[in-house]
């Protein structure tokens, strides 16, 4: 059984005790602990069910690359799937539960997969999902939905309560990974007075180092990280970070690293995720190796470790997985772990060795202690269903008919070890097959490079392919030396390594049943046998079988089994494995949570929130918002329980009766101004602008270099050689980049200087028969119709506010829009009200503001057009100057398609029973088109109820509409249904314009 | 103008850092050829102020200051009832040459952030190299998804412009990146 030792333990304090759960059940563990060590240390061996069969799943590893002990953390808000027991550190009164099993962890109905799995073989999805085409919808999706998936996810409904925040960093050095390799690079950089960021993942520096028992520069590893990492608190310019893992590499240097600043605390108050979005001159990836799996038949029992995984539970945590553990391995590296098996007390019964001779330093060592080696042997078979029991070890290359059970509790694994190239690959590093370590290693002469053609990647140590802690340490001096920095040659004394024997199956003569119980990616469950069938149905491409039999696509990322699974693919296509590569490594190198990555983007700040002077108000009065851009303006103003048809309707009869108030502020408002203005203003509209006399409003047109209508609005002449544009409210910020486009890529020599003043103003909309009689009122100004003339604009003192007042209508009534500076913006709309009450001001909102403007047959950009619309379907050609040499847009408008008479273009549609007709309704045609769908002559562009008319009107494009005034077409209606309307005039309201002229 | 009121009427915030909008500030926004002699003269005659170098600003900030802000672009700082004669003033001086001189006071809003070290607060929120920005160094850039302007007095005091519109967000922003608890502890 997996038990607590009574020594060892490096990293855990025995003096404490931590209290948590694990499904329900109360068990205890120390502080330092992992949730790992701790469900080990209470002889939980068995911790989740695989994916595709259900199979019993035990720890496999010690670190990130764990891909079986997945758990459900925490509850209600805080519940979070899929989380590494290896990774989570322990805290008090944490709570997992198992995932994918019904209805229990020991009894999984689920489970039942696994006896179907000849059934269930690569591509299964793809082979059984296929036919009949109807039962896809129907059955197969809501089967696969059912049992998609390992953790259980959140409700819904659920607000993480956690905060979350980014950090941006700008260093000349980031270092991912704080061993051995990690710790030297720091301390040279540091030394060499780079501003140095040194991250490590784990919670403790030092790597694999003191576990492996490696003397650096003549101290033992522990020693020499402690004394290391004191140097480097010492220096100002380097910055240390434990919990935090490099996690992304991106170009120019990009890196993004992931802190898990209190996850391990339990409690809140500091953010839980830090996101560090680092810019670094260069990436130093000291990211070490993982070790690993042996394909044997069964080594997916629970009880079936990485031999890393199990001496680093005995050494740093003092737990052992058994009490009789057998090492299985094929390499020098694996021995380590039955030499600290013994050297605490736990029983070792064997060590398999594939290799027919085993004579290098540590297998002599494990020899001298009396532990038997079997050298040139496999494992042929795993006994035991929840845990192992023992194991068959029978010759690896031939079978003689020879075979010994051992009984046992833990099989420690070892098939060599793979550099973490993740970081190096991310932004397309290359790698060499090493044949000798029988691993992929970083190319150093195929970095990933940045913009000026340069490396901004180098790997050192372990991840650089020096998988001996003497050869790792080394490499840091050469690698950085490269980069022109000094650092010391760090002796390192460790133990001469014989060769490993590369072993992607195990025994060679396994047939087709025992490579059917070889697990390569242990949580998706895919097997040596799934691969070689995949190779079998012509899956040539690493990449197509990855897909295809789902190896590696699992939450961890095939970070055991992608090496082992190529392997076996490269046999099995006769292939070398260069030749048959890699799939492609890509960030993050372990799961990051969603909060991280929005970081304070949530709540009130997940998006800006634009507000004008007024906004307050328009919130007090409990007026109904809607989305303008990142604008919020009213929509309607309700009264009590009034509705928001009834609201719209009592803001229209008010303002066209008496007297309306309109928050117009966010209207896009830009200067422009220089001696070169008139000539800059003629060409980005389509009239004529530079004729203009100052202090005269003109209603002009923008179009896109291509034609189409872009933004319009009221332009102003201020002065000689200064124009104030009036744009949409959306598209202010849009029309301002398109005038420094011009400006600064096409015309950059004409005297032109542009501004976007928008939010310097409050701009509020008098309208209605008594605008002028408020005005008055409020005094300071002659707004009189002689003064202030439909179309031209004054400035000076309103009521005592600086104003410039703008004799301007959207309405169609006698209208003036005053512009305040926003300071004033609150103080002038209630003076407003305060004197507008005798006349029963009333604020109205977006939506009569769209109805009043149809009324009057106004285009609004966004319902009339679309991005294909000109102008000239618009019944807009008395704003395109016929005079002007250019404007943007000229040319587009005759390309023969735009120029056509053959066009949909703009009419009033008055429907025959006075109803509204449906938005975005198509004005259908006689027949049917290709596609057997009918076909349309026109649609519908806006459409309202009309107070004023008491009918419903609507605007909308028809093919040669203008021409077919009087005419009644047919539009469709959601239902299927179709409404009669008659083709008219789109002006519905005073046609002659005899009321805003007054 | 006893009306006028800034856009969070001094709004406070107080975590690690202390977050405090500066109330009505005057801004004047002049785009001209920045070397010319005539430029330099109708500044220092309208603010008293030499023009600064690139990326700088001469004065001592709010209330009085000219920063840089592009290759023909400066923010005049000034106080917020005398930027309309400041304009009045550049407008007449520079009447001569192309520019532009306009009053934006009302289009912005200004935070003022004291902390042990404002980068902390700011570093989470902008992707300027915050390591490398001298004091007194005016750094257009931006804050999470807006816009935002801000120098160093010291690395205790910093003082952030954004628009108006956004001041609440902006803010809300400074707020929760100043909470107790978030320090980074990086600089």
């Amino acid at each position: 059984m997996s038990h607590r030792l009574e020594t060892h333990g490096r990293l855990i304090d025995r003096a404490s005790t931590v209290k948590f759960t694990f499904n329900g059940k109360w068990l205890r563990g120390h502080l330092g602990d992992t949730l790992a060590s701790a469900l080990l240390a209470n002889d939980r061996m068995l911790v989740g069910r695989s994916f595709k069969y259900h199979r019993p799943r035990g720890i496999v590893a010690s670190g990130g690359e764990e891909p079986n002990a997945l758990v459900n953390l925490g509850k209600g808000d805080r519940h979070e799937p899929n989380q590494r027991v290896t990774t989570t550190e322990l805290f008090h009164d944490l709570r997992a539960t198992s995932q994918n099993h019904w209805p229990s962890l020991e009894f999984d109905v689920g489970a039942i997969n696994a006896s179907l799995s000849r059934f269930l073989p690569a591509g299964f999805y793809y082979k059984t999902f296929m036919f009949p085409r109807a039962f896809w919808k129907h059955v197969f999706e809501p089967v696969i939905r059912q049992s998609a998936g390992l953790g259980s996810a959140p409700h819904p409904e659920t607000r993480d309560p956690d905060r979350y925040e980014h950090f941006y960093a700008h260093v000349d050095m980031v270092v991912a990974g704080g061993g051995i390799a990690g710790l030297i690079s720091a301390l040279a950089a540091g030394r060499a007075g780079k501003r140095v960021l040194l991250v490590e993942q784990n919670a403790h520096w030092g790597g694999r180092a003191p576990v492996d028992g490696d003397v650096i520069d003549g101290k033992p590893a522990g020693e020499w990280v402690k004394d290391a990492v004191e140097q480097l608190e010492k220096m100002e310019n380097v910055t240390l970070r434990l919990r935090t893992q490099l996690s992304g590499v991106y170009d120019h240097g990009y890196a993004l690293a992931y802190e898990r600043i209190s996850d391990h605390l339990g409690e809140e108050g500091a953010p839980r995720h830090r996101l560090w979005r680092i810019r670094a001159g260069q990436i130093i990836s000291a990211t070490g190796a993982i070790e690993r799996p042996l394909s044997f038949p069964g080594n997916d029992k629970p009880g079936v470790m990485l031999a890393s995984a199990v001496r680093d539970y005995i050494v740093n945590y003092g737990v052992t997985p058994g009490d009789r553990i057998v090492v299985v391995t094929n390499n020098d590296d694996g021995y380590r772990t039955a030499l600290a098996a013994h050297e605490a007390g736990v029983g070792v019964a064997c060590v398999v060795d594939p290799r027919p001779e085993v004579t290098g330093a540590l297998p002599e060592q494990v020899r001298a202690l009396g532990v038997p080696i079997h050298a040139g042997s496999a494992i042929s078979k795993v006994k035991g269903l929840k845990r192992v029991v023992s194991v068959r070890v029978q010759p690896y290359a031939e079978d003689d008919g020879s075979y010994e059970e051992i009984s046992c509790d833990a099989v420690a694994m070892s098939g060599g070890w793979s550099p973490v190239v993740h970081l190096w690959s991310h932004c397309g590093g290359k790698l060499n097959w090493d044949e000798a370590q029988a691993c992929f290693s970083p190319d150093p002469d195929r970095p990933p490079t940045n913009q000026n053609g340069e490396g901004f990647v180098t790997c050192v140590g372990a991840a650089a392919g020096g998988l001996r802690g003497d050869v790792a340490a080394a490499s840091v001096a050469a690698r950085l030396s490269a980069l022109g920095i000094d650092a010391p040659a760090i002796p390192v004394d460790t133990p001469d390594e014989a060769p490993l024997a590369p072993v992607w199956v195990m025994p060679v003569y396994a047939g087709a049943k025992k490579r059917s119980k070889m697990w390569l990616d242990f949580q998706n469950d895919v097997k040596v046998s799934d691969v070689m069938l995949a190779a079998q149905e012509g899956y040539e491409s690493v990449e197509h079988t990855k897909r295809y039999t789902t190896l590696g696509m699992a939450t961890d990322q095939g970070k055991l089994s992608n090496i082992n699974g190529l392997a076996v693919l490269a046999e099995a296509l006769d292939k070398g494995i260069p030749q048959v590569g890699t799939t492609t490594f890509r960030p993050p190198y372990t799961p990051i949570s969603m909060g991280a990555i929005a970081g304070e983007a949530r709540g009130e700040i997940f998006q800006p929130l634009r507000r004008t002077p007024i906004h307050a108000w328009h919130e007090e009065q409990g007026a109904y918002m809607e989305p303008v851009g990142h604008w919020r303006r009213p929509y309607c103003f309700p009264q009590g329980s009034e509705s928001h048809e009834d609201a719209v309707k009592r803001e229209i009869n008010a303002t066209r009766n008496s007297l309306g108030l309109l928050d117009a502020s966010t209207l896009g408002k830009i200067i422009v101004k220089g001696p070169d203005a008139p000539k800059f203003m003629d060409m980005l509209y389509t009239n004529m602008m530079s004729s203009l006399k100052p202090g005269k409003c003109r209603y002009g047109l923008m179009c896109n270099e291509n034609g189409f209508l872009m933004d319009d609005g009221v332009v102003v002449r201020l002065d000689e050689d200064t124009f104030l544009c009036h744009t949409t409210s959306g598209g202010a910020d849009h029309v301002h980049a398109h005038m420094e486009d011009w400006l600064q890529c096409e015309w950059w020599d004409w005297q032109v200087y542009t501004a976007n003043v928008t939010e310097q103003w409050a701009q509020i909309a008098v309208v209605g028969p008594n605008a002028r009689k408020l005005l008055e009122k409020l005094g300071g100004m002659d707004v009189s119709k002689d003064a202030l003339a439909f179309m031209e604009m004054a400035e000076g003192k309103l009521g005592g506010f600086d104003a410039r007042v703008f004799r301007i209508s959207f309405s169609g009534e006698l209208s003036y829009e005053i512009a305040v500076p926003a300071s004033q913006g609150r103080a002038f709309w209630d003076a407003l009200h305060e004197a507008g009450a005798e006349w029963n001001a009333t604020p109205y909102g977006t939506e009569a503001l769209h109805v009043m403007r149809a009324e009057k047959g106004f285009i609004m950009i966004g319902d009339e057009t679309d991005g294909t619309v000109i102008p000239q379907d618009l019944g807009l050609n008395w704003a395109i100057s016929k005079k002007k040499e250019d404007f943007l847009g000229k040319r587009g408008q005759e390309r023969t398609y735009l120029a056509s008479e053959d066009r949909w273009q703009l009419v009033g549609l008055e429907s025959l029973d006075g109803s509204v007709l449906p938005d975005g309704s198509y004005c259908v045609a006689r027949g049917f088109n290709a596609n057997g769908q009918t076909n349309v002559q026109g649609r519908v562009t806006s459409t309202y109820y009309s107070p004023t008319l008491e009918r419903g009107i609507a605007m909308g494009l028809v093919h040669k509409g203008p021409e077919r005034m009087g005419e009644t077409v047919e539009f469709n209606t959601v239902d299927g249904g179709r409404v009669q309307a008659k083709i008219v005039s789109p002006v519905f309201f005073d046609p002659e314009g005899e009321k805003q002229n007054v | 103008m006893s009306n006028a009121v800034s856009a969070l009427q001094g709004a406070e915030a107080h975590g690690f850092a202390i977050v405090k909008e500066a109330g009505l500030v005057g801004m004047v926004t002049l785009k001209t050829d920045l070397g010319a002699a005539a430029t330099k003269k109708a500044v220092k005659s309208a603010i008293g102020l030499d023009m600064p170098e690139a990326r700088r600003m001469t004065g001592e900030g709010l209330g009085k200051g000219v920063a840089w802000m592009a290759p023909d672009e400066v923010l005049i700082l000034c106080d917020h009832a005398e930027a309309y004669h400041v304009v009045a003033e550049l407008s007449k001086a520079l009447a001569k040459s192309h520019h532009l001189a306009v009053n934006v006071s009302d289009a912005r809003a200004v935070f003022t952030i004291e902390a042990p070290d404002v980068r902390e607060v700011l570093g989470k929120l902008t992707p300027a190299d915050l390591g490398s920005l001298q004091p007194g160094e005016m750094r257009r850039s931006r804050l999470a998804q807006v816009a935002g302007a801000f120098w160093l007095k010291d690395n205790g005091h910093a003082t952030v412009i954004c628009f108006r519109s956004v001041a609440q967000y902006v803010f809300d922003l400074l707020k929760t990146a100043s909470k107790e608890g978030g320090e980074p502890g990086y600089y």
